[in-house]
């Protein structure tokens, strides 16, 4: 059962037969990821807001983002299951939720304070309330900076709920995992795995396509493509 | 019983702290795992992204190379080898297959800090090294990486959390670690074990990573004085 099998890496019959199969699982994986970014704002965003206004909260939110940041997925759900039960979408959910919030705090946070002063002031000066002013100026001029953590935190999150399959989540993961590698089949797997990294480059294709119709002063330059900067991990 | 007391009683039961399928053998194994591949990862990777930073040249490649390996799920890295080349049990490492996954899966931090803390050292200090009579390699040795240490760290730290994260994963596809408890205990529902193995897969991550934390302070710290 275990290890290499000489099946065949692209058996269309498979593929054919089990179309509904693929559908299903393909659709659970983009469930739990749209699930866990819109989770994942509606708690980032008032932590981001909140450590901004009292900035001593910000050191100590990060600490806990990072150390839940640096568990691993598998153990997660497993410290879930006797609480959520196995194979919920809440035992999936919530490890997955926890993941964003160190990528997405801290981008938000980053991006607002990288509002040039000038831009807020003016606003001030016009007598926008402080409300007006978020809403208006700061978030508008900060989305780039949320959107690049909105990428980042799709793409974690498209891998990591992969691993939720062990814990019984029907997604691209389970596909690859039991009618794949537990049966010896390599289609599966192969099938799961480039779905996998198609459905990450759709969705940060989709939220790309965002941040350029939200951000037009950035087109200013004609269209010009951005440089691609490499990015240190932190 | 509550499963917090089913826990409690697994973790002091003698027998899960003995042989091979006790909790010192598993660690064992999973550190062996972890670290060969860490450092299988650096040996391949360094010198690479230091020669690169230092002529500045690459960034296609470093960015690429990291991309790449965020985008493809670490699960179907090691389930796609696994069922390429079989487990492959070696001494050390436990199954070769995982040891090469896992090794894929480091290099792009250690690869793209390391590149990007040498390429960005100032103009004027590489000039003044320069004229300083230092030939390239004494510039990239003794002035540039000394500079870039903090980003290569921070790589290096980034890289260690994610083999031991990852080397969890080598359980499901049959080899060894801590991630046994998870994956046999879940075969039979027995959820203390699970939950035991998941506290012992999660303090060992946090302890690495807050070891590498302190260690990059400790160097850096030394630096500065």
């Amino acid at each position: 059962m275990l290890g290499a099998s000489k099946s065949s890496w692209l058996d269309w019959k498979w593929i054919g037969d089990n179309l509904q199969l693929i559908r299903s699982t393909l659709g659970e994986h983009l469930i739990l990821t749209g699930l866990t970014l819109l989770l994942g704002v509606a708690v980032a965003v008032p932590v981001a807001l909140a450590s901004r206004r009292w900035r001593w909260l910000y050191p100590p939110v990060t600490s806990v983002a990072g150390i839940l940041y640096t568990i691993p997925s598998l153990a997660a759900y497993a410290l879930l299951i006797p609480y959520t039960g196995l194979g919920s979408r809440t035992t999936t959910v919530v490890p997955l939720v926890t993941y964003t919030l160190l990528i997405l705090v801290r981008n938000i946070v980053t991006g607002l304070d990288q509002v040039p002063g000038p831009a807020r002031e003016a606003a001030e000066a016009m007598g926008y309330s402080p409300r007006r002013l978020l809403v208006r100026v700061e978030l508008p001029l900060a989305l780039p900076a949320i959107l690049a953590g909105l990428r980042l935190a799709a793409v974690t999150t498209v891998g990591l709920a992969t691993v939720a399959s062990l814990v019984g989540s029907k997604n691209l993961g389970w596909l690859m995992l039991f009618p794949g590698f537990q049966q010896g089949r390599r289609t599966p797997i192969l099938v799961g795995a480039v779905l996998a990294v198609l459905l990450a480059a759709a969705i940060d294709a989709v939220f790309l396509a965002i941040e350029r119709l939200a951000s037009p002063w950035r087109r200013a330059d004609g269209g010009q493509r951005r440089r691609v900067e490499p990015r240190a991990a932190a | 019983m509550s499963i917090a007391s089913e826990v409690i009683d697994w973790f002091t039961e003698q027998s899960h702290w003995r042989g091979t399928f006790g909790v010192p053998h598993r660690l064992r194994e999973h550190l062996y795992l972890a670290g060969a591949s860490l450092g299988a990862a650096f040996v391949l990777t360094f010198p690479l992204a230091v020669w690169l930073g230092h002529r500045r040249k690459g960034a296609f490649l470093a960015v690429n190379v990291a991309n790449i390996g965020r985008a493809i799920p670490s699960l179907a890295i090691l389930l796609l080898a696994v069922q390429w080349l079989g487990l492959k049990e070696w001494p050390v490492v436990g199954s070769v297959t995982a040891w090469m996954a896992l090794t894929a899966l480091a290099l792009a931090p250690i690869l793209t800090n390391t590149y990007i803390g040498l390429r960005d050292v100032p103009d004027a200090v590489r000039e003044s090294a320069a004229a300083m009579g230092m030939t390239g390699w004494q510039q990239a040795l003794k002035v540039e990486l000394p500079l870039a240490l903090p980003l290569a760290l921070a790589g290096l730290r980034t890289a260690a959390v994610q083999v031991v994260a990852t080397a969890t994963l080598a359980a499901p596809v049959g080899a060894g670690g801590l991630g046994r408890f998870i994956v046999d205990g879940l075969a039979v529902r027995d959820f203390a074990t699970v939950v035991a193995g998941a506290i012992l897969v999660a303090a060992l991550a946090i302890v690495v990573d807050t070891l590498f934390a302190l260690t990059g302070c400790r160097l850096l710290r030394h630096r500065a004085e």
